[in-house]
């Protein structure tokens, strides 16, 4: 009796935990997604639809992604043009910043270099400032330099915010691999670019992937330096062109959703394929308490 | 650590001319290419701002300007109410995620969406539902009251609140996931201990989570505070600082200043933000050196 009357209460216990965790998950779920939901109905209902209130669109359609990869609308004239620049400027920064920070990186921790606490100091400092703030003396310079609306000025741009968080991560990572192997390769007379590529490198795997990815992240979602720096519409990224359809108050929302939907795509896709690597890195690097 | 490293000064290596080993020279040679990007487009970029801002007019007629005196207002009360709000709620939810059950594991992955895509599209999104006509938050009132709901972004006020929303969705994810991280180094024993000795899930808190967290999340919310000063993003594609440019931040006053042809003022905007941002850099900095 008092056993089966102790049982209903741990079950009513549990009842009212899963009750509670359930009224915590469901908002949070909700408000995560509304305005993700809000972007993908548009996408697929015709025009004028989406508005119309219903959760779920009468007559689902595709026709929005014929238009904008059929170039269908003033606002698409160079839509593969501009996702063609995204890709490459993407790209062009991940790899620009992995080479230039794990040459850093490598001389700072594993080479000892002079002067090598002073940089990462410095690069840490470049850090912390937030972008936002060297936006305008950023492209008062890169006038000067005459690289305005060149894409290279938006790729070396990016590369400097972006290094400086990889190296700072790229050299936690490096100082926890064993004092041993360096000494190792010294004894067997190994030069330091040796150590670099047959040492270094293949043990670094985990890392570099995950600054790779941060660098190409950064580049990909980046609005504020590509609409400074870059202003022809065939050479400007997919992210000015969704904001240059604020310009005008009649703009096609429905294409301009699946516009953004499409450009979200290949990000949050990278992002789940290499979380493993990314929450470890990353998140680890982040803060370090 | 430490000591290993100083032994590495001191391994023979073949010496040669100059007083450089060889592979101090491939140090140097590695390091040059940041060196390099460092010189080129950080420093001459601050120097030359520096230069250009140097014009005490800038000051004052920055200072006259009444939407300065409303942005810098603005930037308060973005990075105060922002920034703490988004830090409580992340601690609260970072316990939620710690719950094992299959369905918060999958919430878990929707929930890090925000963090996961880029701003633009989705906070373009929430414009829109925000939109007085056709935006689905004013459609539903309309059908639910029969009245015109408000014209959301028109207030100031409604929409710097909106903003700090927008910016609030797109990084809670990630703190909460710091916070996460932090809470799950903690050792299990001692929440087991409390049980049997009947704590209460409150006195669990105060007395066990929060002592080894305190630290994480100071540096947390520092760090959120430096990034938030830095928030171009939701404010500029939400409300693109109107209306009447009531709710511009530092980070949107520099560009709307440049878009106006005004680079002395924008220059002189951004001066003034340092005082503001650079004991937080310095905290930071103190803390990663440690």
């Amino acid at each position: 009796m008092s056993a089966g009357l102790r049982k209903s209460r741990i079950t009513w216990k549990m009842v009212s935990t899963e009750a509670k965790l359930l009224l915590i998950g469901i908002p949070v779920f909700l408000w995560t997604i509304i305005p993700i939901y809000h972007m993908v109905l548009f996408s697929i209902s015709p025009r004028n639809a989406a508005t119309s209130g219903r959760l779920w669109p009468k007559e689902p359609t595709l026709s929005n992604f014929s238009f904008v990869f059929q170039q269908k609308h003033f606002y698409l004239d160079h839509f593969w043009a501009q996702l063609g620049n995204s890709l490459v400027i993407a790209l062009s920064v991940g790899a620009l910043t992995l080479a230039v920070s794990t040459a850093a990186a490598f001389a700072i921790s594993r080479l000892k270099v002079r002067g090598g606490r002073t940089v990462m100091n410095m690069a840490l400092f470049t850090y912390f400032i937030p972008a936002a703030f060297l936006a305008v003396p950023m492209y008062k310079t890169m006038g000067n330099y005459g690289l305005l609306n060149s894409q290279w000025s938006l790729i070396l741009a990016m590369v400097t915010i972006a290094s400086p968080y990889c190296i700072w991560v790229l050299k936690q990572a490096s100082d926890k691999l064993p004092w041993e192997l360096d000494e190792a390769a010294r004894m067997d007379g190994a030069t330091a670019m040796q150590l670099f590529r047959l040492v270094y490198l293949p043990l670094m795997v985990p890392s570099l992937v995950a600054v790779g990815t941060y660098a190409l992240l950064l580049a990909w979602n980046e609005y504020l330096y590509a609409f400074l720096l870059l202003s022809k519409d065939s050479s400007v990224t997919l992210a000015v062109a969704l904001g240059n359809f604020l310009a005008a108050d009649d703009s096609p929302w429905e294409l301009l959703m699946t516009t953004g939907l499409i450009y979200a795509l290949p990000p949050a896709a990278i992002y789940y394929a290499f979380k493993r690597y990314m929450v470890s890195g990353l998140t680890a690097g982040a803060v370090k308490s | 650590m430490s000591a290993v490293a100083i032994q590495a000064g001191d391994t023979p290596a073949a010496r040669k001319s100059g007083g450089m080993t060889s592979w101090e020279k491939w140090g140097l040679i590695l390091v040059i290419p940041y060196l390099l990007i460092f010189v080129v487009f950080v420093i001459y970029p601050v120097g030359y701002g520096l230069w250009l801002a140097r014009h005490p007019e800038s000051y004052t007629k920055l200072f006259a300007d009444p939407i300065f005196f409303r942005t810098l207002v603005n930037t308060l009360i973005f990075v105060v109410v922002a920034v703490n709000v988004k830090m409580v709620v992340a601690l609260f939810l970072s316990g939620f995620f710690l719950h094992t059950r299959w369905w918060i594991k999958a919430l878990s992955l929707v929930f890090i969406l925000p963090w996961a895509v880029p701003s633009i599209p989705t906070i373009l999104s929430m414009r829109f539902m925000l939109n007085p006509e056709w935006g689905v938050i004013n459609s539903a009132i309309f059908k639910l009251t029969g009245m015109d709901g408000p014209n959301w972004l028109n207030d100031p006020t409604l929409a710097l609140s909106f903003s700090m929303l927008a910016h609030i969705w797109k990084s809670l994810p990630f703190w909460t996931l710091i916070l996460l991280a932090g809470r799950m180094a903690i050792p299990g024993e001692q929440y087991e201990a409390a049980s049997v000795d009947g704590a209460s899930n409150w006195q669990k808190f105060c007395f066990i989570t929060w002592p080894s967290m305190r630290s994480l999340f100071l540096t947390s919310t520092i760090l959120s505070m430096i990034w938030t000063l830095g928030d171009f993003n939701s404010v500029y594609l939400l409300t693109g600082g109107g209306p009447a440019d009531l709710t511009h931040v530092l980070a949107t006053l520099g560009i709307r200043y440049l878009r106006l042809d005004q680079v002395d003022l924008s220059l002189a905007s951004i001066v003034v933000a340092l005082p503001l941002i650079l004991p937080l850099v310095y905290f930071m900095m103190k803390r990663l050196s440690k």
